[in-house]
């Protein structure tokens, strides 16, 4: 459904990510880690055609549902965007209005993609909130950002994200700023919309831990490069790159490695 | 397992109540109790907002609890005041989340790094260079990074000269407030053995706050975790994973996505948040998330019980003997 064949992405003529593949059937997950700076993010950004700045893919091709991404016209994105392919990103409160309320945004969203009254739009918002479990839905779409947790706020992400039931979701360290118990949570969440739509995601992470527990596919990045690539047994258990192992062994892990 | 003359800093019953809007009040930290060690490691975990910074910000003298003494060396800090404080600074040190922003951008490494230092006319003006360079090296930087300024260098690098200022002084304690979970996994392994060397050669008692209690378990001595400003554990770190007792700790642990985890499994968690602090119900914090609750949490809140030396749980389940674990 996505391919991604040998792209190369540069800013300002360097090279940031080079000879980039990945290909992902329908109702897969993949997972990208790697440290930061390893290009993960423009990856991604680069499949939603949201290359920050001077970023352009230089080589290569991006195909969605069989056709390339890269000629899309700005009218064509934005029929794409938000509802065929949608992004999580990792703090979804930066991505909300701080001045306007949830529901005026979400039915903002709605309507510019669907033809419908702004009442219908507001119980289809209300809906999808308690669908990702956020109790009251009709409240929060009245209440501001800030009036949310970290948590309720990624799930506001994710009901935005999900309405238009995507094909593809694309996430990018969706659960990087949350508590262990929050990001337990919101993992699950991800997994159950798996099941109920399939729905394909890309999700780019640096924690392993939770890389290797929703990914059947697990791709390794490092300078902008694909280091190591495989599903979890080989990633985890027989990988034969250094690199990687150099990374898994740096995870703590309970029960694992005491320096004292 | 601890020395008890090695006791070097006591906290008894310190509790911080913060003014809230509509006069009501926020309590950060209840009623806690905890002790540091000469070369050991408390690590304490929670949940963001559980009063985890709040606690540690009393150790180092930024903030002053509303009730309750600290004792350092059988002197209660609370009560210091003036050159006294001023003096007694030089012994707990502080290292900080985001060392980026506890540096001064237009200050050369070797002033951040000998600036304490210089405020207790420890050295001269023409020692400078010998002595950060000293510290650079035992924080496993080049010497020439004196000439740097905070942007030019990595996070774990400026890690590393946090970590650097925070020992000029020679201190007794530092506390170091999630000082990893901004870097990368690699970084922080390489911090944490730096930590663990310096805490080794120098005979630091640590103060760690994490999140992560897989970090915290690697290197720390003993854990607390708390919930909404109360202690609700306190173990021995190597017992963690065999020994943990109180239903919140083994949520926090059944949360982590650990790369040697069994992924047929599907991942536990609480499903609800953690109330606001503002409104913690009366009894037992942690009972509507709790799975075991019963009658008596919500009348009454547990205190800390001892079930074997050094591991104390506050937990309705526990508090008598022969109750089911």
């Amino acid at each position: 459904m996505l391919k991604i064949k040998d792209v190369t992405i540069s800013y300002h003529d360097r090279p940031t990510v080079k000879d980039f593949n990945l290909s992902l059937g329908q109702g897969k997950i993949c997972s990208i880690v790697g440290e930061s700076g390893s290009g993960k993010t423009t990856v991604i950004r680069a499949v939603l055609g949201l290359l920050a700045g001077s970023g352009q893919v230089t080589k290569g091709d991006i195909l969605f549902g069989g056709k390339s991404l890269l000629s899309n016209t700005k009218e064509q994105w934005r029929k794409l965007r938000g509802t065929d392919i949608s992004m999580i990103f990792q703090d979804s409160g930066a991505m909300i209005n701080p001045t306007r309320t949830i529901g005026k945004q979400f039915v903002e969203y709605i309507r510019t993609h669907k033809n419908i009254q702004k009442r219908e739009a507001w119980d289809m918002g209300v809906k999808m909130l308690e669908r990702m479990r956020l109790p009251n839905g009709d409240n929060i779409m009245k209440s501001y950002p800030f009036q949310l947790s970290g948590g309720m706020r990624q799930r506001v992400g994710i009901a935005m994200a999900m309405t238009f039931q995507p094909k593809l979701l694309l996430a990018d360290e969706p659960t990087s700023a949350l508590d262990v118990t929050t990001q337990a949570q919101i993992v699950r969440q991800m997994m159950e919309l798996r099941e109920e739509y399939q729905t394909s995601i890309v999700v780019v992470t640096h924690n392993l831990g939770v890389a290797a527990y929703m990914a059947d596919y697990i791709l390794v990045m490092k300078n902008g490069e694909i280091v190591d690539a495989g599903d979890r047994e080989l990633i985890l258990h027989h990988s034969k790159s250094d690199y990687t192992r150099n990374l898994l062994d740096a995870v703590p892990s309970l029960g694992g490695v005491r320096y004292v | 397992m601890f020395d008890e003359k090695d006791m070097i800093l006591e906290a008894r019953h310190v509790t911080r109540r913060f003014p809230a809007s509509n006069h009501r009040t926020l309590v950060a930290c209840n009623d806690i109790n905890l002790k540091l060690y000469k070369g050991k490691t408390l690590g304490l975990v929670g949940e963001s907002g559980c009063g985890k910074s709040t606690f540690m910000r009393f150790l180092a003298s930024l903030d002053t609890p509303t009730e309750g003494e600290i004792f350092f060396h059988g002197q209660d800090m609370t009560k210091m005041k003036g050159e006294t404080l001023r003096q007694n600074r030089q012994k707990i040190q502080m290292v900080f989340q985001d060392p980026s922003a506890s540096f001064n951008p237009k200050m050369k490494i070797r002033d951040i790094i000998c600036e304490p230092l210089m405020n207790f006319g420890r050295i001269k003006k023409r020692e400078k260079d010998a002595v950060a360079r000293k510290y650079l090296k035992l924080v496993d930087l080049p010497g020439d990074f004196a000439d740097r300024y905070p942007h030019n260098m990595s996070g774990g690098q400026r890690q590393r000269v946090a970590i650097a200022r925070a020992i000029v002084l020679e201190p007794e304690i530092v506390v170091m407030d999630e000082a990893t979970c901004a870097l990368d996994v690699s970084v922080q392994k390489t911090i944490i053995e730096l930590v663990v060397k310096l805490q080794k050669e120098k005979n630091i008692a640590i103060g760690f706050i994490a999140h992560d209690l897989g970090l915290i378990q690697s290197f720390a001595h003993q854990i607390a975790v708390m919930y909404l400003g109360n202690i609700v554990e306190v173990l021995p770190a190597e017992e963690l994973n065999i020994c943990a007792r109180h239903p919140y700790t083994k949520a926090l642990m059944g949360a982590i996505f650990d790369i040697h985890m069994d992924f047929s499994k599907k991942i536990a968690s609480i499903e609800s948040e953690a109330p606001s602090p503002l409104d913690v119900p009366a009894g037992c914090p942690f009972q509507d998330r709790c799975g075991h609750c019963e009658e008596i949490c919500k009348r009454e809140r547990p205190s800390l019980t001892e079930l074997e030396p050094g591991h104390q749980v506050a937990c309705h389940i526990f508090g008598k003997k022969g109750g089911k674990s």
